[in-house]
């Protein structure tokens, strides 16, 4: 079986799945059961001063009858005293000697205020520090939260303020709700980081009622926005540890967290940089025992690879994600319709009729079959036909050798300059 | 009427008959399946599974395409557990359990596990390992769902433990008695090797009783589990039970285990008499042999048919006919010892229940008649391992081993009893699965017996 452990700079924890600061990590009794079951940290649910939570807080989105494909809350960080989580901090600490507890801070914006809270958390002793810059409500509105963690210049005071007493590392965890994640990375790296974590829930509202028009979740009719997370945010994290992970100014571990559901999942933010893993909404949505499959879908798959160390996946993807200008333009693949496994639903055709390039033909063959046939010189290869195909093996997109030599857009720029210039020279 | 058949069973026929009836689930499907599963906590299902197999965590690992752990997850709690997903009563056990039964559907768990072991066979997994040998020796007598179960769970301990197998083959009726195109025969060669490769040695072809001695055995090894199962169809005791042309039902099975039948049955009208389990594989063996027409022949009716309602509805679509309230008297033969006929009575409900709370059927006076048959076929339930429990010398209720209800000792020390040689008086019913859990917590009672500071390896595989 493959070593599962990890170390994210210098926080080691015998796998890398952990808990993100969320109601799963209120509590001592919650973050105990949580080892038991098979995570290998936590990061407790962020402490500062105490606030007051609303009733009715939390709001979800099916899709298509799947329940929780995207989650959204208004909650906000912890509303329980900081000494009583301080007591269940030690006490599972001493539990649970070889698991990662980090504990997640938000203090006001203020240099005093971070050492005093740094060094009260890590005198019961935390593994690490995790600065929540990211709870997009509430918090924001007193000026913390995503309200700081929007302003890079405040980012990289705060982390430098937390890093002027702390002994255990630092961990600054970003908002998405912000154009380029990269900017306040390197602010936070600036600021003496030892990691990154993201993302953060992203600004949303989960519906609004269409009989009694009001939103989703409310509060007595009245509602705000909240943050948004599970399945349906992965895409956006994933590009946010890729864009840190590929940033030459970065180049500190990222813990990854958003929509992390399953092993694959791991697997996926792992190749792309990350060093470990946060999850929530999964959690919520299943309890902890979801961690089983997470492990063992895991280990068995490093033992198929022939990985020993699940540490060889980080950041093996990296290098393959680049900027659109550095794809070679002359890369060409077509659609192939496999008839054996086609089960003539026509939703490849019409896809490609009303919304690509009208190249697959809906023929009858011989024997008075129905049969789907794409058109190879007009197709563009942009995947939509093998996208909405509902059966495996039916559209296969494959490559098509061609004499063309590979061109990306910023060489064909670089071209056309150069002969841009050659041409005024001569007719200078 | 037809005597001798016109055409031969041919080799192709027998494959196209006897190969498995059910498709399994496609990836598509199960995949759809799996993510239907709502992953309940403390789930139902789990309870109403004899082996309590960890049914929404072994679905979850189908649906995010982790089959090796599905296949540990199932087989952990079940070792027998490719078989189980073919020939358990599904609907009466796991998935009549399952939530979503008022909500929309019930989940096929059934399909879903011989999904995932189906995998674990085509890729010829190892999913366990032996464990360190504590130099403790176990005798298993009898290499059916019940014996291989338990020699599973001994073998993981450490303990060193040898099957005594009367047949050439392990796997007990799982092998030679539920008919092929509900469980293949290869399915349950695959569980024997699984056993096999954890160190188990498996002597077939020696009988415990005849071929070697009960003293010998409990001289030389420190515990013994008697999973001998029960015997052939008993006599039923009407007259002509010994012409040609009458079959004990499960010897007819049997035969179209092992290979192409020597039996023929084209174009014949067979009678099998009895309504449980073995009745209708009987039945539907009858038709898949060829015979013209099949009567299940049965005293009570419908409602009293032990056979579950899966079976039945499977029946009636092979197009067998059921004859309720039919009572038979005699198999009639002709000068050359041949079955020609089998005269039956008419039945009635008196309206008074007897103790097992069935109403009691009475014969209507002069309505014998006789059907004309070509084959009748005896199916009324198993004999029990009479002479082998007194060998023992174990204590018994009409032929059925008593045991301890939590450790199935029976009343020598040494030996302990799982399968379907304690099945009767009460004790649920005669079933794969059951034979399996019987067999599981037989063995944990030696460990704990034998090796008292440690708990068994039934920890999942995680
Ligand atoms: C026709 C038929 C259909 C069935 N269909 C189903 C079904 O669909 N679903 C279901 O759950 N159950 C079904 N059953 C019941 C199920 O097969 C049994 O409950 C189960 O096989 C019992 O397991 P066991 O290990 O106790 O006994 P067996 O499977 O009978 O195994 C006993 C083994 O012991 C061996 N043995 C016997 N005597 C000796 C001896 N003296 N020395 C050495 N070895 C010996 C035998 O050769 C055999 O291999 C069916 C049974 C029959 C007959
Ligand atoms: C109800 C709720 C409360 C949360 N509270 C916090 C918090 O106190 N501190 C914090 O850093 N993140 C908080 N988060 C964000 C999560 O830690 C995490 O970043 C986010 O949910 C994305 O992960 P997921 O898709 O696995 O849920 C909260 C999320 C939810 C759903
Ligand atoms: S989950 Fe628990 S706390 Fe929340 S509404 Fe239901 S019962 Fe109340
Ligand atoms: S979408 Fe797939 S299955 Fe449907 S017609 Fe096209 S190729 Fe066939
Ligand atoms: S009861 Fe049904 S839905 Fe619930 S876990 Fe079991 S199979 Fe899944």
């Amino acid at each position: 079986m493959a070593d599962l452990s990890t170390n994210l700079a210098g926080i080691r924890s015998p796998n890398p799945f952990w808990l993100a600061s969320a109601p799963p990590t209120n509590t001592g009794y919650q973050v105990q059961r949580a080892f038991e079951a098979g995570w290998g940290g936590a990061v407790w649910k962020t402490l500062g001063d105490p606030i007051i939570n609303t009733s009715s807080r939390f709001a979800a989105v099916s899709f298509n009858g799947q329940r929780v494909a995207g989650f959204n809350n208004i909650e906000l960080i912890t509303d329980r005293p900081l000494d009583v989580n301080l007591k269940e901090i030690y006490e599972t600490k001493k539990r649970f000697p070889n698991h990662a507890i980090i504990a997640s801070l938000m203090v006001e914006p203020k240099q005093e205020k971070w050492h005093e809270i740094v060094k009260r958390v890590e005198d019961v002793g935390v593994d690490g520090l995790e600065l929540n810059f990211g709870c997009p409500h509430g918090m924001a509105e007193r000026g913390m939260g995503a309200a700081s963690g929007q302003q890079p210049d405040l980012v990289e005071a705060q982390t430098h303020w937390a890093k002027e007493v702390a002994t255990t590392p630092v961990i600054v965890k970003l908002t998405p709700n912000i154009t380029d994640i990269t900017v306040v990375a390197r602010h936070a790296v600036r600021g003496g980081a030892d990691a990154i974590s993201m993302i953060n829930t992203i600004n949303s509202l989960a519906g609004v009622d269409i009989h009694t028009w009001n939103t989703i979740p409310h509060v007595g009719g009245q509602g705000a926005h909240g943050g948004y997370c599970g399945p349906a945010v992965k895409p956006i994290a994933l590009n946010m540890v890729a864009e840190c992970a590929r940033h030459a100014d970065i180049g500190v571990p990222i813990s990854g967290i958003g929509g992390i559901s399953t092993w694959q999942d791991v697997v996926e933010f792992m190749l792309m940089g990350a060093t470990g893993v946060q999850v929530c909404t999964a959690v919520m949505h299943h309890g902890f025992r979801i961690v089983e499959d997470m492990i063992d879908g895991l280990s068995n798959y490093l033992d198929e690879k022939g990985l020993a160390s699940v540490e060889e996946l980080i950041g093996r993807s990296v290098q393959k994600y680049s900027n659109w200008g550095d794809l070679n333009l002359n890369y060409q693949v077509v659609a192939r319709i496999n008839e054996d496994n086609c089960i003539n639903c026509n939703k490849c055709h019409i896809a490609c009729e009303d919304a690509s390039h009208q190249c697959i033909d809906m023929l009858t063959n011989a024997d008075g079959k129905s049969v789907l046939q794409v058109r190879e010189e007009d197709c563009v290869g942009c995947n939509l036909c093998s996208i909405v195909c509902p059966v495996d093996g039916a559209i296969d997109m494959v490559a098509i050798e061609n004499d063309l030599p590979p061109m990306t857009w910023n060489e064909r720029q670089r071209t056309i300059a150069s002969l841009n210039d050659a041409y005024n020279v001569e007719v200078m | 009427m037809k005597h001798s058949a016109i055409t031969a069973f041919s080799p192709d026929m027998f494959m196209h008959n006897f190969a498995e009836a059910e498709p399994g689930l496609t990836s598509k499907g199960a995949i759809e399946e799996s993510n239907r599963c709502l992953y309940c906590y403390d789930a139902p299902c789990i309870k109403a599974c004899p082996t309590s197999i960890n049914i929404p965590s072994f679905i979850k690992r189908i649906a995010t395409d982790n089959l090796r752990g599905a296949a540990t997850t199932i087989m952990d709690s079940n070792p027998v557990g490719a078989s189980c997903a073919r020939v358990c009563p599904t609907e009466e056990l796991c998935e009549g359990a399952c939530v979503l039964n008022d909500a929309s559907a019930p989940i096929q768990i059934g399909m879903l596990q011989r999904y995932a072991t189906d995998w674990a066979i085509a890729n010829d997994a190892e999913l366990f390992k032996r464990g360190t040998d504590n130099g403790y020796k176990v005798a298993v007598i009898g290499g059916g769902p019940a014996g291989l179960s338990a020699a599973r769970e001994l073998a993981r301990q450490g303990m060193s433990v040898v099957i005594y197998e009367a047949r050439e083959q392990a796997g007990g009726l799982d092998t030679y008695g539920i008919v092929s195109f509900r469980l293949p025969q290869s399915i349950s060669l695959w569980e024997v090797e699984q056993v096999q490769k954890l160190g188990v040695e498996i002597k077939t072809g020696v009988r415990v009783g005849t071929d070697i001695a009960a003293a010998e055995l409990l001289e030389q090894y420190d515990a013994v589990v008697l999973a001998a199962g029960m015997g052939y169809v008993p006599p039923i005791g009407i007259e002509g039970e010994q012409l040609t042309g009458v079959y004990d039902a499960i010897k007819l099975v049997e035969q179209t285990k092992t290979g192409l039948p020597s039996v023929n049955m084209i174009g014949q009208h067979v009678a099998v008499i009895g309504a449980g389990n073995t009745a209708i594989d009987a039945a539907t063996c009858s038709v898949r042999l060829g015979a013209a027409n099949v009567k299940m022949i049965y005293r009570r009716t419908r409602e009293e048919m032990t056979a579950y309602d899966f079976e039945y509805e499977f029946a009636k679509q092979e197009g067998v006919e059921f004859r309720w309230l039919t009572l038979p008297k005699r198999i009639v033969g002709d000068d050359s010892g041949r079955v020609t006929h089998l005269e039956c009575v008419q039945m009635t409900l008196t309206g008074e229940t007897g103790k097992d709370g069935r109403l009691i059927p009475m014969p209507v006076e002069g309505s014998e008649f006789l059907l004309p048959v070509d084959a009748v076929v005896l199916a009324i339930g198993q004999e029990r391992q009479l002479s082998l429990i007194e060998h023992f010398g174990l204590s018994h209720t009409w032929g059925v081993v008593e045991v301890d209800d939590h450790t199935y000792r029976t009343s020598h020390p040494k030996v302990y009893a799982a399968g379907d040689i304690i099945f009767g008086a009460g004790r649920g019913e005669a079933m794969v699965v059951s034979a399996a859990q019987q067999g599981k917590l037989a063995a944990h009672a030696i460990i704990r017996e034998l090796l008292p500071q440690t708990s068994p390896a039934i920890s999942s595989a995680v």
